[in-house]
């Protein structure tokens, strides 16, 4: 054994996470990715694995609130944070803002980039950079969509931008 | 992947001696890179050091000096959208964000960065040969596809380039690379920090055995580009595509006389392209095209294309005079709208 303080192992090591709002202690494997550990050990199969190497954006989730590949992050690494999923956005039987968007825009057609787009979708909305449609478009690069739905994708997202803005302004006053 | 060992040192002397114990170790932080390399079995390390709970690497400090300190853990997003670095240092900003998509960023490292691996695809399909994955095997790139290759610096073993936008960008404000090992800390400039591929391809920096990048400096100095400044990347898709080729310019301008100048090309060579000979032909000579033509000549001067990639030379000449151009105006290239005007 190493006889250094530091952790050290191949086998499987103690991770604590708090997973859509609620503490999961878990075991894994130091080489699962967070993708892996969502949909085959935790039966979370509403992240998409698409092409497994960061390019497509459909195992997009929220870590500690930001935007991330899910399977170029190891599962090992994420001891004490929190991650957000798809799972995790409805409350009380109610879609999040985004979910109702991307349904009312019709924004997808297959829909297996949509949960990638969605959480995609709400960083951008939460980052605060995005106000034109061009904008949208250039910070959603990181989402592909094979279908080709991205006009009703900016749609969707832009109707919740002006939504979000039109709250804040009402905060404001 | 291969099963590893996974190490999570709580300090850098730990990691250090974890990575100097172990020429087979790989530091790991935001992994973009080295995970996607595992996946398809081009790295196969033995233990991952896992140096992002190692504490002092996360910030961006004023320095004594008046410049910046960037943590190596801090990710590129910290970096682009930093206020001080916005401010003092657009330059620096604007690369980063032509570059990957805003999940790759926001998981990204600085120190990961300037250690992702100098590439092509050759080098990613194990299935093939490579000098730079098994020193020895060849490189079919020379005589294969070769659109994203290398027009200059290259050698006979090896014509990747090296995808950064960032390091661009650094190399082009002189930023500093700070770094830690068995042996203590020391400094290495950008210009040294990457290396030619010569006759061992399959190292891609001057990084010593069991040293780990602490963070990048950069220098007061540098402040003087904050004004005319561009960073023009041209590639074949509008948003997430490396560059074909790519140009940080700098000018310090002082009354239309250009007082000195950067000019580094990415996406041409084993390692961000520069040559202070080059800048020195705009210093003291007013802004104008003639003498970016003749910078862009002398930056240029050597350049060999193959059989996909020889249009890189003539575009990276205009788009180092086009480059210049937006830095004189003082209009940047924007990352957003990529019209280029």
């Amino acid at each position: 054994m190493n006889e250094s303080p530091m952790t050290a192992s191949s086998d499987a090591l103690d991770v604590t996470v708090v997973l859509n709002g609620e503490t999961r202690q878990l075991k894994v494997q130091p080489w699962t990715t967070v993708l892996d550990l969502l949909r085959l050990d935790l039966g979370l199969t509403g992240t998409k694995k698409g092409c497994d190497h960061g390019q497509c954006g459909a195992c997009t989730v929220l870590i500690d609130g930001q935007r991330v590949n899910s399977c170029l992050q190891l599962a090992v690494m994420q001891d004490g944070r929190e991650i957000t999923t798809i799972e995790g956005l409805a409350r009380d039987g109610q879609l999040h803002a985004m979910q109702q968007s991307f349904v009312e825009h019709d924004a997808f057609q297959c829909g297996y980039c949509t949960p990638g787009q969605i959480m995609s979708a709400i960083a951008l909305i939460q980052e605060g950079r995005a106000r034109t449609r061009d904008e949208i478009r250039e910070y959603m690069s990181g989402n592909i969509c094979r279908c080709g739905a991205y006009p009703n994708i900016v749609d969707a997202i832009e109707d919740v931008l002006a939504q979000s803005g039109a709250n804040q302004r009402e905060a404001a006053e | 992947m291969n099963r590893f060992n996974y190490l999570r040192p709580g300090n850098l002397d730990e990691a250090v001696h974890a990575l100097a114990a172990d020429p087979a170790a790989r530091v790991i932080a935001g992994g973009t890179n080295l995970i996607d390399l595992m996946k398809y079995n081009v790295e196969r390390p033995q233990s991952l050091v896992d140096v992002t709970r190692i504490a002092g690497l996360s910030t961006i400090e004023e320095t004594d000096g008046g410049g910046l300190r960037i943590g190596a853990l801090v990710p590129n997003t910290g970096v682009a959208y930093d206020p001080r670095i916005e401010e003092r240092y657009p330059l620096l900003s604007s690369a980063i964000l032509a570059g990957a998509t805003p999940q790759l960023r926001n998981a990204a490292s600085t120190g990961g960065n300037l250690n992702q691996r100098t590439r092509c695809y050759y080098f990613y399909d194990a299935g093939t040969p490579c000098n730079k994955r098994e020193p020895g095997t060849g490189c079919p790139a020379i005589d294969g596809v070769n659109r994203i290759h290398a027009i200059l610096g290259q050698s006979e073993h090896c014509i990747a380039t090296h995808p950064s936008d960032m390091c661009v960008a650094l190399a082009a404000l002189e930023a500093v690379v700070h770094v830690t090992g068995p042996g203590g800390a020391r400094t290495i400039p950008m210009a040294e920090y990457h290396r030619l591929p010569g006759d061992r391809p399959e190292i891609d920096t001057t990084l010593a055995q069991g040293e780990i990048v602490t963070g990048v400096e950069l220098p007061a100095d540098a402040k003087g580009f904050a004004t005319n400044y561009t960073y023009l990347k041209l590639r074949d898709r509008l948003s997430y595509a490396f560059a074909l080729v790519s140009v940080a310019a700098a000018l310090d301008i002082d009354g239309g006389t250009v007082r000195r100048a950067r000019i580094v090309l990415g996406g041409v060579a084993h390692k961000p392209w520069r040559r202070p000979d080059a800048e020195n032909l705009l210093a003291g000579k007013p802004a104008g095209s003639d003498t970016f033509a003749a910078a862009a000549n002398l930056l240029l001067e050597g350049a060999k294309g193959y059989e996909h990639n020889a249009f890189k030379i003539e575009l990276a000449r205009k788009a180092i005079v086009r480059a210049l151009a937006q830095a004189a105006a003082s209009t940047p290239q924007s990352q957003v709208d990529k019209r280029i005007r």
